[in-house]
Parts: structure tokens; sequence; C-alpha cells
């Protein structure tokens, strides 16, 4: 894979190598996070000074379905020792679905200055870096958060049901299986968290997975654009909706489209089929 | 909790540990993780043998005992930060290899909250309960197999 400045990017500095990170160790104005799927990576060894940011525990409201709010988030800040003008490095496993995640979340709260480790935890594995068990501690900041924004990135069940109706793009980032309904749930086990299979009417497959190279970086635009604009028809104007299960694989799809091909208007459905496929009275195509 | 004994004293000592040594104990155990031998399946594995809905690409195999009624058995699990994965697979194979079929079979996903609690996405829920029923699954078949042989010998 050619370097992060010559993919053709929109927003190349969103993106840092894992060279970029070896190089940044010790920089004080960076804090690296690690976000993973499993709870035990983290703890198994981590990039030396990376703090955990758990997507179940840290940002996620404990009652509602909701993320934190304002006030958690400044406590999140502090808790990870980052101000405004820290630059937070997200990564994490499974290709950084859930560094995108985190990375979204911290979006709702305008933390712009945020970047992904292309190629994620296992990149830096597999190039034998060092990875430590030690869990550091930050002196805690004073983070003054502005309110969660949720009306430019996030969408609601609302949005979506006018956003069909105008006939507007979505994108479906599930397995094609999902996607067609034929998979809700394994065998003999309780299924997936809805009542109806299949996918939200006009919505394109594009699973997440396709904007990823063989070694785990992104693809390159030209490569992205082949994907989402000759093969599915979008273009950089669209207003565009993106959903998965609960949102976590389609931050890492919203991310490909505002940062690495600079849409400017993609939301992420994070109420994504645990939602739609148990409303009532909402249309669902097979 | 339906489980053979030394597997209930396992979750209930995994079950008063406090979040952060649970993980310990847990990282510890996926530590002990053997892939399958050779002489059981080699590179590249039959997807015959891949646990549905696992996105750490984990695959069991169910070699039957010199016991006619206990399996031994095997797991490879291809993803090296498939950390969760390969615990799961040591408890499996560690204590349900030679228990009677009946035990293993009485088994429930149930076992994997009871392991790692509750704070487990859906999609990593999805995966280690499909390694728990690709076990237990050998199990109810080689029982349903023998009822319907005790069945046709006794017409």
């Amino acid at each position: 894979m050619t370097d992060i400045d010559g993919r053709g990017y929109a927003r190349p500095d969103t993106l840092v190598s894992t060279d970029w990170v070896a190089r940044h160790l010790d920089d004080p104005s960076v804090r690296l996070v690690e976000s993973n799927e499993d709870p035990l990576v983290y703890p198994s060894g981590h990039i030396p000074g990376a703090v955990e940011v758990d997507w179940t525990r840290d940002l996620n409201d404990p009652l509602r379905r909701d993320y934190l709010d304002h006030e958690g988030f400044e406590a999140l800040t502090r808790r990870i020792g980052i101000t405004p003008d820290t630059t937070v490095v997200f990564y994490g496993d499974k290709n950084n679905w859930w560094a995108c995640y985190a990375y979204w979340v911290f979006h709702l709260f305008g933390h712009d200055n945020a970047r992904i480790m292309d190629g994620g935890r296992l990149k830096w594995q597999q190039e034998g870096r060092e990875l430590s068990r030690e869990v550091p501690t930050y002196e805690p900041t004073q983070y003054q958060a502005p309110q969660r924004d949720d009306s430019i990135i996030r969408a609601f069940r609302d949005h979506v049901l006018s956003h069909v109706d105008a006939g507007l793009p979505l994108i479906d980032v599930r397995s094609p299986e999902e996607f067609s309904g034929e998979r809700m749930h394994m065998p003999d086990y309780p299924n997936e968290g809805a009542l109806r299979g299949g996918h939200i009417p006009g919505a394109h497959n594009v699973p997440w997975g396709r904007a990823v190279a063989d070694d785990g970086t992104f693809k390159t635009a030209d490569e992205l654009r082949a994907i989402y604009e000759n093969e599915k028809g979008l273009s950089s104007d669209d207003d565009v909706v993106v959903y998965c299960r609960i949102g976590e694989r389609s931050s890492h799809t919203w991310f490909v489209l505002t940062r690495l091909l600079g849409y400017p208007q993609v939301r992420n459905y994070d109420g994504s089929w645990t939602e739609w496929g148990n409303l009532v009275g909402v249309p669902i195509e097979k | 909790m339906t489980y053979p004994a030394d597997l209930r004293d396992l979750v209930s000592m995994l079950q008063i540990l406090d979040r952060s040594d649970r993980i310990q104990m847990l990282i510890d155990i996926a530590g002990r993780f053997r892939e399958v031998p050779e002489d059981i399946a080699r590179r590249p594995y039959s997807d015959q043998h891949k646990v549905p809905a696992c996105e750490s690409e984990a695959y069991v195999w169910a070699e039957r005992g010199d016991d006619a009624d206990t399996f031994t058995f095997h797991f490879a699990v291809d993803n090296p930060q498939g950390i969760s994965a390969k615990a799961m697979a040591v408890i499996l194979g560690e204590h349900l290899s030679g228990r009677p079929v009946t035990e293993v079979a009485s088994v429930s996903g149930d076992l994997v909250y009871d392991v790692f609690g509750r704070e487990l996405s859906m999609g990593k829920s999805m995966g280690l309960m499909g390694m728990v029923s690709m076990v237990t699954q050998s199990a109810k078949n080689h029982l349903a197999e023998t009822r319907l042989a005790e069945t046709s010998n006794g017409s």
C-alpha cells in the first residue's frame, strides 16, 4: 500500500501510519486510544502509553440507548488526560471498526483533532512493534466540552423515514446475508435483536470491509470511488445515510465517505437495524 | 446453569472475580491455546468445521474418544487478535473433552455470558456462542444417532 499522502484522500490528515505513531510515542500532545470489540485485547498488550476507551462502558449511556452526555464526555476526557488541543489517535481490532466508532462519538462533541491509525492494531502487531501491558495514567485535565451535537453526523429514525421518502441514498454496510434478511440469527439462539429481516428500502449494500485492503489499511481514493460511485452510483454532493446493526460498522463507512472521499453530508443512523427491524409499520425490503 | 462439575467450578470462580481479575484470568487461559494437531486437520481448514457467525474465524473438530460416548474437541482460531475465541476454545477443550456426551449436550450458550460477563457485543457473543453450539451439537448428533441405532435394533 502506498503512503497515506499518495492515496488521493480528501483529508489525508485524518489518518496516521504506524510509523508516525511509533515516532510520537512520547509526544505529550498526542494521546493514543485503543478501542476494541474484544474486551481481552487491550489488557493482553497495547501500544505503550495507549489508554483504552471501551465502547460499552465509556461511550454508551448505561441506562438509555444513547451515547454519553456532555458531563460523561468531560469525565472521559479527564480520565484519559486530553484537552481540545490533544491529537487523539484511535486504533483497534477488527480493522478499526471500534476505533472509527469512538472517533465518530468524539466528533459528536466537536473533538475534531483526531486521527485513525491506518491498519489498526493488527498492522502494528504484525510489524513486530512493541506492546505493553502497563496501563498508563495521565494527569486529569479540565476539558470544557460543548454540548453533544447530533444534528450533523447522526441520523434518527424520523430523518431516515424522510430520507427514504425523498429517495435519497442509503448505504447498508452489513453482510449480504443480513442485508437480504437471510440471516437474522443463528439456529437455536435468540435472534439478533430484530423481529424482521431485510433492509431499509432503497439501500445499497456495501459491506464495510470492502473499504479495507488486504493488509488492513484503507483502500486508495480511486479504489473507494470505484466501489461507492462507479458501482453504487453515489456522488460526493449526495446526502447519504449509512447504517448497520447498531451503528458501529457504519461508523467505519462514515469515516471512509467523509474523511477519505470528502463527502460533506453523511449521517450515521446508529439506531440501525436493531431499531428499524423492530419498528412497527416502517417499510422493509428483502 | 447445567455444567459438568469442574466447568461449574471455573464459572463460579470467574463470577466472583472483579472485572479486571476475570479478564486477566481469561487472558491466561487463552495463553494455553494450542491449535488443532495436524493429524486431525491441516490448513486450509474445511468450511464444514468453521463456526458460523464467528468473526475470529474459529474452527471446531470433534474427535471420537476411545470410549464411544466421549469426544476430544480441537480448535483453530485464524485471527491473532481472537483472544476471547482462544480462551473459549481452551475452556471448551479442557472441560468438555472426555466428558459423557449427555453432559456436553446439556451445556447452553449462556456459558458465554457466565464466562465473559454481559459486556460483549452482539457479534462477539454470537461468535462465541457459535463455538459452544458446534461442540454441543456434536454431542447432540451423537446422541441422536445412538437413539436411532437403538430404535432400529429394537424394531
